[in-house]
């Protein structure tokens, strides 16, 4: 309908603009969908490619060999000596086992990879089985062995590539004797527990990620204790007793600055006070968890700063009219509400720091640490440190050890994240 | 003790003398005038018995001056109403009397404040013990994110009023009662005190600030958030609490201002226009910029 001037009413244009603005709600939510579309296969790419490569990690190839226990190959003359016992030469034990069962391998070379096909930690576990039962000396039994990283990667590998076997690092003859102990049942595939209860090695089937898990643990627990407290703190100042002046905005624009700097930058400020200055060792949980500190603590102020300036100024006045001191407003009210916020914004800080490798260069923790940390003054490396080192690696076994390691990196952030999330629920919940 | 209505009829006598000023009436349009206009407070500022006693007070913030020069009396169990337009620093000046203005940085108080012998604005004068004299409701209800219980046990555990538990029961008991809230409440003392209605968070506001047994109780538009019947009786309760305490009440209704109070002070940009008893300030302003608010010409 049109009115006397051959105009459109506004109810008729306001009609045919509709459909226009319809249109524009239905692109602008499908960019939306799309966003999220994008991210969740993002996501998934990255989960299936590091499940797929990672998951053979938590399976170990081990070779069952007839071992005997001869006391003379051993070089052991009395039995009941310990440490005798303990300095043995089991290796031996287990190349004699290996050349038993295939005597055709004669020649030097032929014998030196027959020998390879065992891992040479096995002969450590022989020890520890002696140890437990000595009556085994003198006897043969079938002993399970830790086979070397290129029999486990060939075994696993062996089925999936068709018509050409994948071979990787081992020689034909090394491929047909594996072939020979498949066939007698004497290979089996087990749950890599070496994977979750050893630190790093040079030898891929002996290396295991606890040690890098407790280093990240330890140095986290440092984090957690000195920047939540420091940070908590600071914001507390700087919101409710700072006057506001040139030096608080001055000190304002530094933090939001620390929170854009490199984290590579507070590595080497660590590496020149705490280890320069201060004269800490080097690869320390201590000195990573300081610089990790160093690093998450703006963030942890500034979130903090916002969780604390979202309380509502009612409640405040609320406190203060009562006659409360600034400090009881503070304690008794301010800080239990912002406490979720601050827990919010602490989780992604922390989160940032479990995942941080370049400044834990900066100060060592880089270094090649076997045994298993127990103490923030032991030397130690890190989850991410540690992925990035077996990424580093050329042997194959490793490939699989790096995705295994990140599936552990993820599994401890999300179980940490988990564990604050119910955190902040449990505070929330005291309205 | 005292008769409520005493200190009225005394002041009479005092402010004799300031009934002449208000004769010299502005001679420019005072609805849009300026400062220059409102002239010498009319009226009877001042109390033969008074609790607090603000002389000469001006509020500035930052460069801004927001009050000019007030004195004013608050008799003891006087309720007195502070009316006026938005902005025109009433609630500023309520806020001087319990130094609540100390949390923003850029005010400073000039003038002499006084709370019986206390000097509030003393450089050496805490505020802490002052607050818990001088008691505060505001403009909307907040009451704490805790129980009902915990709220009004707020005020008698930081200043250590009690010594044993049953004390602070019978604290918190009477309170509610005296802020006519313990019927609605009493069997749910442990739930949030956010869960209850506006009206009844106000009145839990009040009964909080009772516990801690002010002698004054600054109310700052106490009704401003709530529906006429949560008004109604928070009005009735400023009645009830007159006979105790004494109460400076900022308000924007001037129905609820004629209603609860004794005296009536009207505030126009930064200034203490009039100050007379209630019903007079109603009936019969001495002064054209109350005449002309009171009658609904602005505001």
């Amino acid at each position: 309908m049109t009115n006397s001037n051959g105009t459109l009413s506004t109810a008729e244009k306001v009609n045919k603009s509709l459909q226009k603005r319809y249109r524009a709600e239905k692109r602008f939510r499908a960019y939306g969908i799309s966003a999220i579309a994008f991210g969740l296969l993002c996501l998934v790419v990255l989960f299936t490619d590091i499940i797929s490569k990672g998951h053979s990690a938590f399976f170990q190839t081990y070779v069952k060999l007839d071992i005997t226990f001869d006391p003379t190959e051993m070089g052991v003359d009395d039995p009941t000596d310990a440490n005798q016992l303990a300095t043995a030469d089991y290796d031996s034990l287990i190349r004699n086992a290996l050349k038993e069962q295939f005597p055709e391998a004669s020649g030097r070379r032929d014998r030196r990879a027959l020998y390879a096909v065992v891992s040479n930690g096995a002969a450590f576990t022989l020890r520890e089985q002696l140890k437990e039962n000595p009556q085994l000396l003198n006897q043969t039994v079938p002993m399970w062995m830790l086979a070397d990283d290129d029999i486990d990667t060939y075994v696993k590998h062996r089925d999936d590539a068709q018509g050409d076997t994948f071979a990787g690092r081992i020689s034909e003859k090394q491929m047909g004797w594996v072939d020979t102990l498949i066939d007698n049942n004497q290979v089996e595939s087990r749950f890599n527990t070496t994977f979750f209860t050893s630190g790093d090695s040079r030898e891929p089937e002996q290396a295991g990620i606890l040690g890098a898990l407790v280093g990240s643990l330890l140095t986290l627990v440092v984090t957690i204790l000195l920047s939540f407290p420091i940070g908590v703190a600071a914001a507390v100042y700087l919101e409710e007793y700072a006057p506001q002046n040139k030096f608080t905005d001055f000190i304002e624009v530094n933090i939001n600055n620390l929170a854009a700097v490199p984290s590579i930058i507070f590595g080497l400020l660590g590496l020149a006070i705490f280890i320069g200055f201060f004269e800490m060792q080097r690869s320390l949980p201590l000195v990573g968890g300081l610089v990790l500190t160093l690093m998450t603590l703006p963030t942890i102020i500034i979130s903090s700063r916002a969780a604390i300036k979202a309380v509502p100024p009612s409640v405040r006045d609320a406190a203060l009219g009562l006659g409360a001191s600034k400090m009881q407003m503070v304690l008794h009210h301010v800080l239990p509400l912002a406490m979720p916020g601050m827990l919010t914004g602490a989780i992604i800080g922390f989160a940032q720091a479990l995942g941080e490798t370049a400044p834990l260069l900066m100060i060592g923790m880089v270094a090649f640490v076997v045994d298993i940390p127990g103490a923030i003054t032991d030397p130690a490396t890190a989850l991410p440190v540690q992925i990035f080192l077996w990424s580093d690696s050329p042997e194959r076994a490793f490939v699989e050890r790096t995705s295994a390691a990140i599936m552990v990196l993820l599994a401890f952030l999300i179980s940490m994240n988990t564990l604050a999330i119910w955190l902040r629920r449990r505070l929330e919940r005291r309205w | 003790m005292q008769v409520v209505n005493t200190p009225i009829q005394e002041n009479e006598k005092l402010n004799a003398k300031s009934d002449k000023v208000a004769r010299e009436k502005p001679k420019t349009d005072p609805i849009n005038g300026s400062h220059a206009n409102v002239g010498e407070t009319v009226g009877k500022p001042f109390a033969k018995h008074p609790k607090m006693t603000m002389r000469n007070v001006d509020v500035f913030y930052g460069d801004k001056q927001a009050i000019y020069d007030v004195s004013l009396d608050i008799g003891k169990h006087e309720v007195v109403a502070m009316i006026g337009p938005s902005g025109c620093g009433k609630s500023t000046f309520l806020r001087c009397l319990n130094r609540m203005n100390d949390t923003i940085d850029i005010c400073k108080v000039k003038g002499e404040i006084k709370l019986e012998e206390l000097d509030v604005y003393h450089p050496k004068q805490d505020v802490v013990p002052l607050r818990a004299r001088v008691g505060m409701v505001f403009q909307k209800p907040n009451p704490f994110p805790k129980s009902i219980y915990d709220n009004v046990a707020y005020g008698p555990r930081i200043h250590g009023l009690f010594e044993r538990k049953t004390d602070l029961d019978e604290i918190v008991e009477n309170s509610l009662r005296r802020a006519s809230l313990w019927e609605e409440v009493k069997d749910r003392l442990h739930s949030p005190g956010t869960g209850l209605s506006g009206g009844q968070q106000q009145r839990l506001c009040i009964a909080r600030t009772i516990a801690v047994s002010p002698e004054v109780i600054l109310m700052d538009e106490p009704c401003s958030a709530l529906d006429p019947i949560a008004t109604a009786k928070i009005e009735e309760l400023i009645a009830e609490l007159s006979k105790k305490f004494t109460i400076a009440i900022v308000t924007h209704s001037m129905q609820q201002a004629a209603r609860v109070s004794h005296r009536t002070a009207y505030f126009h940009m930064g200034k203490l226009v009039e100050v007379n008893d209630t019903k007079r300030v109603f009936t019969n302003p001495q002064h054209k910029l109350t005449e002309a608010y009171i009658t609904g010409r602005f505001g």
